[in-house]
């Protein structure tokens, strides 16, 4: 597409604009972070790391982010495995009520996270809480697991089509059998699908908090909600401000790997 | 793998001992409402460069998928060397398949690729080493071991593919459509290598193509398949001089049909005939008719230069349009547009189809 000058340099200054009003904030939780004051004022006059070593220290982060990960991990799993299973029956085979069930897997994506954890919430306190399973880091993994699984879901199932069958019957051809095709020819075919997958599926839940606030038991907290907890408090504000800044910068490695991962594939091809 | 020995000139009379290396029958295959194969009965002896033309979805590609295993016939039986493999497994058939589009796994080098099936055999690792290397120094490519599919060229990628299934030392060897995707000059200097390495290796090669001249140039014998139907099997020469259809006739080069009244005044009976452009002559229209010839009265209607020969469209006073083709080796009586000329054939090329 051809634009003019006018409104090159006009759609130059929108991008920018919109650029500034994502990444700004960001840039000044970082700053914030070195900010000596406690209110957080402006321009920032005093630079200390004084709040890096007090949240190096703090008790209550260190463990919500221990639990943030075990959650994220164990959610990631899950994903994985069934992500993929429901990506290749879809693709794969075709069955009564196909696109019905395209339409569930994917839909978690897309409700509310207020609505999965209201749902869930109560489910686990009327249905399941009877039989002994109650609310703690299984029903928060579950949580989880019901957005992640679509990451995956979506990421693997758009690789399937794209890959060379003739691949797998090549494999048979020269004596594999189907279990040593699968993991020999099919899996590398669709392993940086699979991983770019996970990589967002664990980012996705590392930073949720809505579906988490309805299904963590009392007394839990993954680091988002921490955080939430943590902020309103003028002495731990600062603190609050250095587990952001280090969110940021943790959360670009995966989503970066994954974008790395995509790309690096369809060249591959 | 034993028995592999007999030289590709073998003739289908004279197929190795025992069994041939593949026979079918009353092969049927259906696709739902779909019959790709209808009764099909075919046997290809031991070291035959034996290949399936036909135009797509005349069933050849469906009955190579059936001789590797990747399809289960609906009815019938395939037998590999004697042995009935009707219902078995692809691995466990002594066949190898080098595909359309060579199939080659993008995240194996080349050396991996043509060892992946020594090594499902658990062969020792210097073993096969000596393998690869040595199939990789038959297709004349040894450099490339380390690379990646993906920085080989199309010819050198079909190559890497016939190692990798050559490397198992099949009994049989199915090639689908492997010169397809290969530019004219490539595809006419693989079909020299090709047919080289089936004389040096000495097995059964089954070949698929819908290109009639590869058929003819390659092949010991060549079964012309149409809606899934086995039209004719026989020899190039077979197909081309003495079809049995008329499809074998249209679809193997260009042929004149002549039925009706020009066919009753030539031979005596209506039927369907067939006379190939390059055996028509074309003379003065005084000249004598010579013995043992069929001859016609006719007006030249168009004439086409294509370099080694001369294309004429000729009009016969019945209304018929023949071609005659006429080489451009000396004096050519050049005929022109509105010449009136005498076509004269020797009867032998007058084939009833």
């Amino acid at each position: 597409m051809q634009f003019s000058a006018g409104s090159r340099s006009a759609l130059r200054a929108v991008a920018g604009l919109v650029m500034a009003a994502v990444y700004l904030p960001l840039l000044l939780v970082i700053l914030n972070s070195f900010n000596a004051t406690t209110s957080g004022s402006f321009p920032i006059t005093d630079f200390t790391t004084r709040w890096w070593t007090a949240a190096w220290n703090n008790e209550g982060a260190r463990e919500a982010i221990a639990t943030s990960v075990r959650v994220a991990a164990a959610a990631t799993l899950i994903s994985l495995v069934l992500g993929t299973l429901v990506a290749f029956a879809l693709s794969r085979y075709s069955f009564f009520g196909k696109s019905t069930v395209n339409l569930l897997v994917v839909l978690p994506i897309a409700l509310p996270g207020i609505v999965t954890g209201v749902a869930l919430s109560n489910t686990f306190k009327t249905v399941l809480d009877p039989l002994g399973i109650g609310l703690g880091m299984f029903s928060i993994i579950v949580g989880h697991a019901t957005f992640c699984i679509v990451m995956v879901f979506n990421n693997v199932q758009a690789r399937l089509p794209r890959m060379n069958r003739n691949l797998e019957e090549a494999a048979m051809d020269m004596g594999a059998t189907s279990w040593q095709t699968f993991w020999q020819v099919t899996f590398p075919g669709f392993r940086s699908a699979l991983v770019a997958g996970g990589l967002l599926a664990f980012a996705l839940s590392f930073d949720e908090i809505v579906v988490t606030t309805f299904t963590a038991p009392p007394g839990t907290e993954t680091l988002p909600i921490w955080i939430f907890n943590n902020m309103a408090r003028p002495n731990q504000a600062p603190v609050v401000n250095v587990i952001a800044a280090v969110l940021i910068l943790v959360s670009m490695i995966p989503v970066y790997l994954s974008q790395r991962l995509t790309g690096d594939d369809r060249r591959g091809d | 793998m034993t028995a592999t020995q007999t030289r590709a000139e073998t003739t289908p009379q004279e197929t190795g001992p025992g069994s041939p290396a593949i026979s079918l029958q009353g092969i049927v295959k259906k696709f739902g409402d779909f019959t790709a194969v209808r009764s099909l009965d075919l046997d290809i002896g031991r070291g035959e460069f034996f290949s399936l033309l036909g135009p797509s979805g005349s069933g050849k590609t469906t009955v190579l998928r059936l001789i590797a295993g990747f399809e289960t016939p609906s009815g019938g039986s395939v037998r590999l060397g004697g042995r009935d493999v009707t219902s078995s497994p692809p691995f466990d058939r002594s066949v190898n398949t080098v595909f359309q589009d060579y199939a080659l796994f993008p995240h194996m080098s080349v050396f991996q690729n043509v060892e992946y099936g020594l090594k499902l055999r658990r062969l020792p690792k210097a073993q096969r080493r000596r393998e690869v290397e040595q199939a990789l120094e038959t297709i004349r490519l040894p450099h490339v071991a380390d690379r990646l599919p993906s920085q080989l060229s199309g010819g050198q990628r079909q190559r890497v593919a016939l190692a990798r299934a050559l490397v198992l030392k099949p009994e049989v060897l199915l090639l689908d459509e492997p010169l397809g995707a290969l530019d004219k000059q490539l595809r006419e200097q693989m079909q020299i290598e090709l047919k080289e390495i089936q004389r040096r290796v000495g097995i059964t090669f089954v070949f698929v193509t819908h290109d009639q001249e590869e058929a003819l140039t390659l092949s010991d014998r060549v079964a012309v398949f149409n809606e899934g139907v086995v039209e004719q099997i026989g020899t190039p020469e077979d197909l081309y001089e003495r079809p049995a259809t008329r499809f074998v006739a249209s679809f193997l080069g260009t042929t004149n049909l002549i039925e009706g009244a020009l066919a009753e005044r030539l031979t005596g009976r209506p039927d369907l005939h067939s006379v190939r452009p390059e055996h028509i002559r074309l003379l003065p229209l005084d000249r004598q008719p010579a013995p043992g010839t069929h001859g016609v009265a006719a007006t030249v209607r168009e004439v086409v230069y294509t370099g080694p020969a001369t294309r004429y469209a000729v009009e016969t006073d019945d209304g018929e349009v023949l071609i005659a083709l006429a080489g451009n080796d000396g004096p050519t009586p050049a005929a022109t547009r509105g010449d009136r000329v005498r076509l004269e054939w020797d009867r032998r090329f007058t084939y009833a189809v």
